[in-house]
């Protein structure tokens, strides 16, 4: 017979492993609760969101299977009841609740749901939501914003009181007669596209001004000017503009409402009816000026095919390449902005472009200064660590949100 | 007051959305979204417009017998085709782009056929833009065909066989060994160079311009100095 001999330190070491087992067990839950808890009002919105925050747990690991996520749960008693509203991934220390409703006190706790167990974070609160009036966080954007206007609304005054202000030859915009001529001695229509944009687009509204332009000559010279439109909004301005210049030069009755027609809103059926326009009517001038995308090189390679001189225009900085590629002038970016004022030298829109040009020589001073902070920061990193903080929250500040 | 009534009313919406970009707060917070919704119905209407503008010029060509009136006819014919099976798909299967209607099927097997092959075009097109700006006419065009030169290297798999092509040349030269610069990639590295640091320079430059330019345009616009869009010169 097999008997068992249970000695007194047996026992003590049994009870003693039983309690360290339970001792790790009381610290592996302790140190995978969701710990630093805090909720708050989220900054600079129009109210209806708290956003609950907390650390993430050491079980939270890239590879632990065990853990699963957190769950987030609100009341608006300390007591409870509480209900769960959303959940967090793992790795996310974060939680907006966007169901909140303005003035009303919430709590909230959060799980940490694990396979076989979960660890419940303390209480917080009472938070509540509300809007705010101003977004501190665009402070620097209205700096800014009311330094351009002043220097824009400035500039104007100038002007307005008999300054001269100088204005800089654009290529582009000289060439538009010789281009309007060359159509005319050569008995072709003229060719004017707004690409895809529409008018809401800035530049869409700074071609409207040089369609005018080209639309007068055209009338003075008696050129047939074609626009096909993408945009029927654009195509009613378009009109209108055309109709107004043709006005102006006194050939209201040369104006034909069918030479300013809509194709469609697909941008390559719009690219193959422009193309086919081209193809039949052989403009000897074309204009590209406006919004465009990949249809742009499509248009204007099947414009140099046909031997018309070309002048682009765009804001869309990935088609320029191609415009310069293949046109014989093409206004790049701001030149487009400009070209109302170039066209129309009165005071207030050269003061206005002055004002612009004042703006962005002190933008170049500003990064100019933040590129030579931070280079120094940089150089500095160990010696004096102060710049490379201040550098750092130069750059947090100029960062728009 | 015609002629006034326009620009009060940009001068209103101008300030207002400025405010608005401010003011989280309602009933500003959500007023630029508001006005987009506005925006897309008046758009939604005046394709109505464009209908019509579209309608007349062509029958207009068929009446008179231009040039390619002919493809009038089809367009015509297209286009009424597209919107009747618009309206029998919305109506037969609840939406016309419900799968295997027959609004989707023009769709699938039509619409986006063509706008594949216009697309495809493009690189055609490229390749005679491409053509013409890279001649070596001036010192400008010579940088800017050596620079396009490589990036396209570098950008393409002979890149990297050529890199280790000229490795082996120069390593035949005796006393050289070269064969740890093998797997550099130097043409790739070139063309993240420049793509890196020239490119987004000249980028980066030209768009600064861009929204400046747009701000004070939008300056111009709001305070009535900038009248094109109303055909007032």
């Amino acid at each position: 017979m097999i008997t068992f001999r249970i000695k007194i330190w047996q026992i003590f070491l049994f009870v003693l492993l039983i309690n360290l087992f339970l001792g790790l067990n009381t610290i592996y839950a302790e140190e995978n609760v969701p710990a630093n808890l805090n909720a708050f009002d989220r900054p600079n919105d129009a109210g209806k969101a708290i956003v609950v925050q907390w650390q993430t747990i050491p079980a939270d690991t890239i590879g632990s299977n065990n853990f699963i996520g957190y769950e987030i749960y609100r009341s608006e008693n300390e007591q409870g009841p509480f209900e769960a509203i959303g959940a967090a991934l793992k790795g996310s220390g974060q939680y907006e609740d966007q169901t909140t409703i303005d003035g009303r006190k919430y709590y909230y706790y959060v799980k940490a749901i694990f396979k076989d167990t979960v660890f419940s974070s303390t209480v917080i609160g009472p938070v509540t939501s509300k809007a705010q009036w101003f977004n501190t966080a665009r402070i620097n954007v209205l700096i800014f914003t009311i330094i351009i206007c002043f220097l824009v609304v400035w500039y104007i005054e100038r002007a307005k009181k008999g300054d001269k202000l100088f204005v800089r030859r654009i290529s582009g915009l000289d060439a538009i007669d010789d281009a309007v001529g060359r159509a005319t001695e050569m008995g072709r229509p003229i060719l004017f596209s707004f690409g895809l944009g529409t008018l809401t687009d800035v530049v869409t509204i700074s071609a409207l001004s040089i369609l005018g332009k080209i639309a007068k000559k055209s009338a003075e010279y008696q050129t047939k000017l074609l626009v096909p439109n993408y945009d029927p909004i654009v195509m009613t301005a378009a009109q209108e503009t055309v109709k107004q210049s043709y006005l102006e030069a006194g050939r209201p009755d040369l104006y034909n409402e069918n030479n300013l027609p809509f194709l469609t809103t697909d941008q390559f059926g719009y690219a193959a009816g422009v193309d086919g326009i081209m193809l039949r009517e052989k403009p000897g001038a074309v204009f590209w000026q406006g919004y465009f995308f990949a249809e742009a090189l499509i248009m204007a390679e099947t414009a140099h095919t046909i031997g018309a001189i070309q002048i682009a225009g765009t804001t869309a900085i990935t088609q320029l390449p191609f415009f310069i590629a293949s046109c014989d002038y093409t206004l790049i970016g701001e030149e487009m902005f400009a070209a109302s004022c170039y066209l129309k030298p009165d005071p207030q829109m050269l003061g206005s472009l002055k004002g612009e040009d004042t703006a962005k020589a002190i933008i170049m001073i500003i990064f100019v200064c933040l590129v030579v902070i931070a280079t120094i920061g940089a150089i500095l990193a160990k010696p004096m660590p102060i710049i490379n903080q201040i550098s750092e929250q130069l750059q947090n500040w100029f960062t728009a949100r | 007051m015609r002629n006034q009534l326009p620009l009060i009313i940009v001068f209103l919406t101008g300030v207002l959305l400025i405010v608005t970009f401010f003011i989280p707060h309602e009933p500003f917070g959500s007023l630029e979204q508001r006005f987009l919704v506005w925006f897309s119905i008046v758009s939604g209407f005046t394709m109505l417009l464009g209908l019509d503008s579209l309608t007349r010029y062509h029958l207009i060509k068929i009446r008179d017998k231009a040039s390619g009136w002919a493809y009038s006819i089809v367009l015509l014919v297209g286009l009424f085709l597209t919107l009747g099976l618009g309206f029998y798909s919305w109506a037969r299967y609840q939406s016309p782009f419900t799968l295997g209607s027959p609004f989707m099927y023009l769709y699938t097997y039509i619409i986006i056929p063509l706008q594949a092959t216009m697309f495809a075009l493009l690189a055609f097109f490229i390749a005679s833009a491409a053509y013409r700006a890279f001649r070596a006419r001036t010192s400008e065009a010579t940088m800017l065909l050596v620079a396009a030169a490589l990036v396209m290297l570098g950008r393409v798999p002979l890149g990297g066989w050529l890199w280790q092509k000229i490795v082996d040349l120069v390593d035949l030269i005796p006393g050289t060994n070269l064969a740890g610069l093998k797997n550099l990639e130097i043409f790739a590295r070139i063309n993240d160079w420049i793509m890196d640091i020239p490119q987004t320079a000249a980028k980066r430059g030209i768009y600064i311009g861009i929204v400046l330019g747009g701000i004070a345009m939008s300056i111009r616009i709001i305070l009535g100095i900038e009248r094109s869009y109303t055909s007032g010169s």
